[in-house]
């Protein structure tokens, strides 16, 4: 459609595909193809989520940094210096930064994609596109913050003389786990609010528990080695352990904890993906 | 023969008794649970309603079909349908090509976003890629006439800006298929008739528009086909003129119908003869026609007639007093020589008394705000600047008569 004059010569029925409207089947598919068609849609968004977020704020995007040096410090004070929890023999503040990145990010991803469909109700329901955008955008749009707040732990590390090391090639593997982590359990909230609005006052206790449940504060290896698969099945537990793994290169790669973390992050994605195709069909409806 | 764009067969859509307006708590799953254990959720007949039922119909290339009917007969429900908003629950609709639907004005608007950022989004929500965007940006904030605001957050601007520029993106929309809900029904008059021109043009440029609106004279103006939809069903579909007449009969038939209209307002409707509510001439000579409905018999009657402009400020009145009127629906026919009025909206109230005036002991039956407001479409012939162009709009020249020798 980008050009008028020329698309009048073309026969209209050569190029244009039949859509055929259906009432919902039973059967799914993963929609990339649409998804894809409505990739640019998908960049509209991020960027206004982006833009909005810090919207008549006094300082901004320093929130994306501030929060959680907030947390860093009272964690370093209460738990570091007070509870003396071991840090794999890192400085406390870098122990619990590093798991404080994945961990923000998961959260404040959640957060946003739980509420994405209900205060998308109005474009929901006057407007067509792949409703898998609006979860996809809001775990998207969370990686800028989640990137301001990564400079703030190269400071950290100039500050502390830590070298890079050589296994911070595999930092994006990591992301990728907390993205896709986030986005299948983003999926499922967000259908589910859209329809019980109680998962929204759910949501901040789910957090809280899930990141006690989480090695933010302390270090996996607390967890006595014959359960650690059970913690692994936590897939932020191996979203965490691999940060920090990769980011102070110190002892073994947490292989065995990553693989059933990806493994549970990948059944959460599919059924997430399932259930909210599903619920897609009267989200319209209903929302 | 030309091949349908749209082809519908058997389209049908239910829904459960008041799911369209709420979202349920768990709570209440938990109460039906409890309350109704044997019943299945409520699978009861009774609890669906169909919005549609059975809708079978083809819209072929290039053609703009007009949707009417009253409200809730399910015509934005078929919009909803066939822009994969909602399912349908029967049957089965065949679109050719890019869809675009415009449901509503500034969908995705938001309220922290620029004006130039938020024609980006507006358009990119209702399809439009970003090239398309750029290409036309300049035609886009050329036709909403807010240029000076681009950089202002879209909450400093008002209802009316917003409107135009909500239009300017939906008018530049190039979609091989638009299907438009009664959208352009708000907006001022002047920006109204623009965004009619421009459909005019988009359909010309052969592609395929389904609309829907009250307005009649919209539909004649734009529509070569009608479906006329009535309680989900498709009552009858062909001319535009044959529909529209058929529709008009029927409403009036459905008004009139009943013995002595028992369980009719008192004041059911009013036009200006043939025009609608617009009046296109005020010098001309014009008639107000009112149909009214009294319950009893009217002697010595008052019926009052007073018009409003948009400031809320008396700028017309008539009063007539000894009136005798009969029991059932009637016409009550105001004519006026000319209506010279600044061109703008107006308020009309009218009302009507039983056995004198409001001075002289007459009853008040009812005041009546009518609907729909009087639009005045006139060119303005009154001072320039608004601050000092008054109420009327009467036609003036301005001669040099006589020179006057000064005495030095």
């Amino acid at each position: 459609m980008s050009n008028l004059s020329a698309r009048a010569n073309t026969p209209l029925f050569a190029q244009t595909p039949v859509l055929r409207i259906t009432p919902p089947t039973r059967w799914w598919a993963l929609p990339f193809g649409e998804l894809w068609n409505y990739r640019e849609l998908l960049y509209f968004f991020v960027w206004r989520d982006v833009k909005v977020r810090y919207k008549q704020t006094a300082i901004g995007a320093a929130w994306a940094v501030l929060q959680p040096f907030l947390a860093m410090l009272v964690f370093t004070l209460f738990f570091g210096k007070l509870a003396h929890i071991p840090s794999e023999g890192l400085p406390y503040p870098v122990f619990s930064y590093s798991g404080l990145l994945p961990w923000m990010y998961f959260a404040a991803s959640l957060q946003t994609a739980t509420n994405t469909i209900v205060e998308n109700q109005r474009v929901i329901t006057k407007v067509y596109f792949p409703r898998l955008t609006l979860p996809l955008s809001s775990v998207l749009s969370g990686l800028v913050d989640f990137g301001i707040s990564f400079l703030m732990f190269v400071a950290m590390m100039i500050y502390y003389h830590m070298r890079p090391s050589i296994t911070m090639l595999w930092l994006p593997a990591f992301l990728l786990l907390a993205v896709l982590t986030a986005l299948g359990v983003g999926l499922w909230l967000s259908a589910m609010n859209a329809i019980y609005r109680d998962v929204r006052y759910v949501l901040p206790f789910l957090v809280q528990f899930w990141m006690f449940a989480s090695p933010v504060v302390y270090p996996a290896s607390l967890m006595p080695a014959k359960w650690r698969w059970v913690y692994g099945l936590n897939p932020m537990t191996g979203v965490i352990e691999g940060f920090r793994w990769s980011l102070a290169g110190r002892g073994d790669a947490p292989g065995h904890l990553i693989l059933v973390s990806s493994g549970v992050v990948l059944l959460v994605l599919l059924g997430g993906v399932a259930y909210f195709q599903r619920m897609e069909t009267t989200i319209a409806d209903v929302v | 023969m030309r091949e349908a764009v749209i082809h519908a067969e058997g389209l049908g859509k239910r829904y459960r008794v008041g799911e369209r307006e709420r979202y349920f708590a768990l709570r209440d799953v938990l109460a039906r649970a409890f309350t109704a254990p044997f019943k299945r959720n409520g699978k009861r007949a009774e609890d669906y309603l169909w919005a549609l039922r059975d809708i079978s119909f083809d819209v072929h290339q290039g053609e703009v079909v007009g949707l009417i009917g009253r409200n809730g007969a399910g015509k934005t429900t078929l919009l909803k349908v066939l822009s994969r908003i909602t399912w349908p629950t029967a049957g089965f609709a065949e679109v050719r090509g890019l869809v675009g639907s415009l449901l509503e004005v500034g969908t995705g608007f938001h309220p922290e976003l620029t004006g130039r950022e938020n024609v980006y989004l507006n358009g990119a929500v209702l399809g439009m890629k970003k090239s398309d965007i750029q290409r036309k940006f300049d035609e886009i904030v050329a036709f909403s006439e807010v240029e000076r605001f681009l950089d202002t957050p879209l909450k400093h601007y008002s209802s009316g800006m917003q409107v135009r520029l909500a239009f300017a993106v939906a008018a530049h929309l190039e979609p091989e298929v638009l299907l438009v809900d009664e959208v352009l029904a708000v907006g001022d008059l002047q920006f109204q008739k623009k965004c009619l021109g421009k459909m005019e043009e988009v359909s010309k440029s052969g592609r395929t528009i389904l609309f829907v609106s009250h307005q009649m004279n919209q539909i004649r103006r734009l529509c070569e086909r009608v479906l006329w939809i009535d309680s989900g069903q498709i009552r009858e579909q062909g001319a535009t003129g044959e529909v529209i007449a058929a529709y008009e009969a029927a409403m009036m038939q459905a008004t009139q119908g009943s013995q002595n209209g028992a369980g009719l307002p008192l004041f059911m409707g009013w036009e200006l003869a043939g025009e609608g509510n617009i009046l296109q001439d005020g010098l001309k000579e014009t008639t107000l026609e009112f149909s009214i409905c009294p319950k009893e018999t009217i002697r010595r009657g008052h019926f009052g007639m007073h018009i409003y402009n948009d400031v809320g400020v008396l700028t017309a009145s008539w009063g007539f007093d000894d009136l005798s009127l009969d029991v059932g629906p009637q016409r009550l026919h105001l004519m006026l020589p000319y209506l010279p009025l600044r061109p703008g909206t107006y308020r009309i109230v009218c009302s009507l008394y039983n056995g004198g005036n409001n001075l002289t002991g007459g009853r008040l039956l009812e005041i009546w705000n009518a609907v729909p407001l009087l639009a005045v479409d006139t060119l303005p012939l009154s001072h320039q600047q608004d601050a000092w162009a008054g109420v009327l709009n009467i036609p003036a020249d301005l001669k040099i008569a006589t020179r006057v020798e000064s005495a030095t």
